[in-house]
């Protein structure tokens, strides 16, 4: 059994190599064949260190993109399989990093959320809503394009940074600076108007 | 055929791919790096008296020990950068100057003695010791871009011990090529100096050297420019 499991792994480990050689020469559907191979990989060794199911699609996209970013320093003759393990612990203990940096400074209380009385709710507030959301419209077609387009991608499409810095071909950091100029630039604009 | 959530960015991805050239391995590509720092030493030797150096450097065992255990840091640290600069790589690559850099500390500290051994040797004033603190950040400036430039290939996941290790190349190559122009014997004075500049250039590299790995899509994932 275990001879016919080793066998069976390194033929895996063999194919993935191979596949990884050809993305390296250029060839496209080779290499989309393997991304999609290496999925269940990556989710299976972040679980393993102890990534939350709801945040191992976060790690199996920081990783495609790593192994992107990476894919001149892999050696065929060396396990792929080896190496992108190494790679998807690293990014699975990063993000694991940034959890706990994250729960550190937020406290989650959903019962006192819910429960809490929100003294300065007022019902003509939706109308206004409506009318800011027509100046927020406004405002936002102003914006430079680079800022523009990390608040379309990030909070309009609601896509999440990997997809967002995919799409665009941006950094992570040079999308979260240009929503965050975004968003300083409407709130000034914003206050401006009213 | 299922789609999975991650289809668009494999689709993303497999519309940017175009084709890499292999890394060589490390010691190649620090050999690279190592070449220019000798090159930049044979230019560097043109202008100093090399006759001098010899006599100092052979006058006493601590003095050559300095140069060789500074020079093995260089080479030593140089390996190890670039090796810490493939994604895959161990952190203990990150030890492997240790012996160079014990060699230089040791052999370094045991000269400031000799100030109290042999009265008349000449030790370095503050006006020279800070010549010397110029020599080794003004030299450091030029490797460090190179180097990182270079390490900026790899794609390291751990930029800042990456840089750092890189940082220690260059300080140590940068204090080996100060014995060209450094007619002095070792003294606290001296050493004190040498301490912190090359503790600046480790920490400015760690620093600098994050940020561009960043930049590169190293730490933030960023597809590489068309």
């Amino acid at each position: 059994m275990i001879t016919a499991e080793t066998q069976s792994r390194s033929a895996d480990d063999a194919r993935r190599a191979a596949q990884m050689a050809a993305a390296q020469a250029g060839d496209r559907a080779a290499y989309e064949a393997l991304l999609r191979d290496c999925v269940p990989f990556i989710t299976v060794v972040a679980g393993r260190q102890g990534v939350p199911p709801d945040r191992r699609d976060d790690v199996v996209q920081d990783v495609l993109l790593t192994i992107h970013r990476a894919r001149q320093t892999y050696d065929p003759a060396r396990s792929f399989n080896a190496w992108l393990r190494v790679i998807a612990e690293r990014r699975a203990i990063d993000l694991m990093r940034q959890v706990r940096r994250h729960g550190a400074r937020e406290l989650h209380a959903p019962i006192a959320f819910e429960t809490y009385p929100d003294r300065d709710a007022d019902p003509a507030r939706g109308i206004e809503h409506v009318q800011a959301s027509g100046r927020v419209a406004e405002v936002l077609a102003n914006l430079p394009a680079s800022q523009r387009e990390a608040v379309e991608a990030l909070v309009i499409r609601e896509q999440s940074l990997a997809e967002a810095a995919a799409a665009t071909r941006r950094s992570k950091g040079a999308l979260k600076v240009n929503l965050h100029r975004a968003l300083k630039a409407l709130r000034g604009k914003l206050e401006r108007t009213e | 055929m299922t789609t999975s959530p991650h289809d668009s960015l494999i689709r993303n991805l497999g519309s940017d791919l175009k084709p890499v050239q292999r890394l060589r391995p490390p010691a190649l590509r620090a050999l690279g790096w190592l070449a220019v720092v000798g090159a930049l030493a044979l230019a560097l030797a043109t202008f100093a008296n090399t006759h001098t150096m010899w006599e100092r450097i052979g006058a006493a065992p601590d003095m050559w020990l300095a140069v060789s255990g500074s020079t093995a840091t260089a080479i030593l640290a140089g390996i190890a950068a670039f090796e810490l600069s493939l994604p895959d790589a161990p952190r203990g690559w990150a030890w492997l100057p240790l012996p160079g850099a014990l060699l230089w500390i040791g052999a370094s500290g045991f000269g400031c003695l000799r100030v109290w051994v042999v009265p008349a040797a000449h030790v370095a004033d503050m006006g020279e010791a800070r010549d010397c603190l110029l020599f080794i950040i003004a030299l450091s400036v030029p490797l460090s871009a190179l180097l990182l430039l270079m390490l900026r290939r790899g794609c390291p996941l751990n930029p800042g011990l990456t840089a750092a290790v890189g940082g220690l190349a260059v300080a140590a190559a940068a204090a080996t090529l100060l014995n060209f122009f450094h007619p002095y014997d070792a003294a606290a004075t001296d050493l004190t100096v040498h301490v912190f500049a090359v503790a600046l250039v480790v920490g400015a590299n760690r620093m600098l050297g994050g940020r561009i790995f960043s930049l590169a899509g190293v730490t933030s994932g960023r597809l590489p420019p068309n």
